[in-house]
């Protein structure tokens, strides 16, 4: 068995699990983002079949699943941008791990806002 | 266990020894000669085409989904409202575009990095550009071509947006 090793300043740290979550989040964003050119695409063949699949989107459990997409987004922009902080900013690599907590904060301030008022027009009546 | 093994990347063939080169260590460039700095030009793409993402879909969600109905009022109506204006065509555009080239790239660093028989990447590669360009061109066309008010064999498509006769 080979030996855990130790003092590594990035496995299983801050670094390596915002890498976990970028990579995630970017591939979930990527198949959504096939899938709603297609849907969008119905546009094309009639409005009622766009507003049929549209429709789809519209039921609660699927409000939750949009919340969880904007979620994946939120942090995929935000971990984005301090990635090009790590790579351009002088200091960026000293700070990584101060920006990924300044990350974190911001998504949930961020999600939180959002959940309220995406939740509440879309489950609530109207 | 066996030790554990240090490859080239992958993501270019590993270039030849260029004898005489003043460099420090000439055995190892990172880009080949035939590939020229594509893989930087990638990695330049992918921080500039995700700054400009941030603000497109952002603006996206929140014109979308946070302002007056939110999803509710999402129609073809709603489309066909925002297409309308060339502002929303030319945002739209240029977000198809820019997330499908960057989620591209993301992916193929993915199979670069996961899949390690070099036909698996080969295949897993052609997959993905083929998609990539459907979608991006079904969305192009879709944009450019979009009518809000929809004829066939002379009959008005119900739900369309037809100017008064």
């Amino acid at each position: 068995m080979p030996t855990k090793p130790a003092g590594t300043l990035y496995r299983g740290r801050e670094g390596m699990w915002s890498w976990v979550g970028h990579r995630i989040t970017g591939v979930v964003i990527f198949f959504f983002l096939l899938v709603h050119v297609l849907d969008t695409s119905l546009v094309r063949v009639s409005p009622e079949a766009y507003t049929a699949v549209i429709g789809a989107y519209k039921n609660p459990l699927m409000a939750l699943g949009e919340t969880g997409l904007v979620a994946a987004i939120v942090f995929h922009a935000f971990n984005g941008l301090r990635i090009i902080a790590v790579d351009f900013w002088k200091k960026g690599a000293k700070y990584q791990r101060q920006m990924l907590w300044t990350v974190l904060i911001l998504w949930a301030v961020v999600m939180v806002g959002f959940s309220i008022r995406h939740l509440s027009l879309a489950l609530g009546g109207h | 266990m066996s030790a554990t093994e240090i490859q080239s990347p992958r993501s270019a063939k590993a270039p030849a020894a260029k004898v005489g080169s003043n460099r420090i260590a000439p055995q190892y460039r990172r880009n080949g000669s035939s590939k020229g700095n594509f893989e930087m030009l990638a990695w330049l793409f992918m921080r500039l085409s995700g700054v400009v993402l941030v603000v497109l879909i952002f603006g996206h969600l929140f014109v979308n989904l946070l302002v007056g109905e939110g999803i509710h009022a999402i129609d073809f109506g709603f489309v066909a409202g925002k297409w309308a204006d060339p502002f929303w065509q030319i945002w739209d555009l240029a977000m198809l575009w820019l997330a499908m080239l960057h989620g591209t790239n993301g992916v193929r660093t993915i199979i670069n990095d996961y899949a390690e028989k070099d036909a698996t990447r080969l295949w897993l590669k052609i997959v993905l550009y083929a998609a990539t360009t459907v979608i991006i061109i079904l969305g192009t066309l879709v944009i450019f071509t979009f009518d809000p008010c929809p004829v066939v064999n002379g009959v008005q498509l119900p739900g369309g947006f037809c100017p008064a006769p």
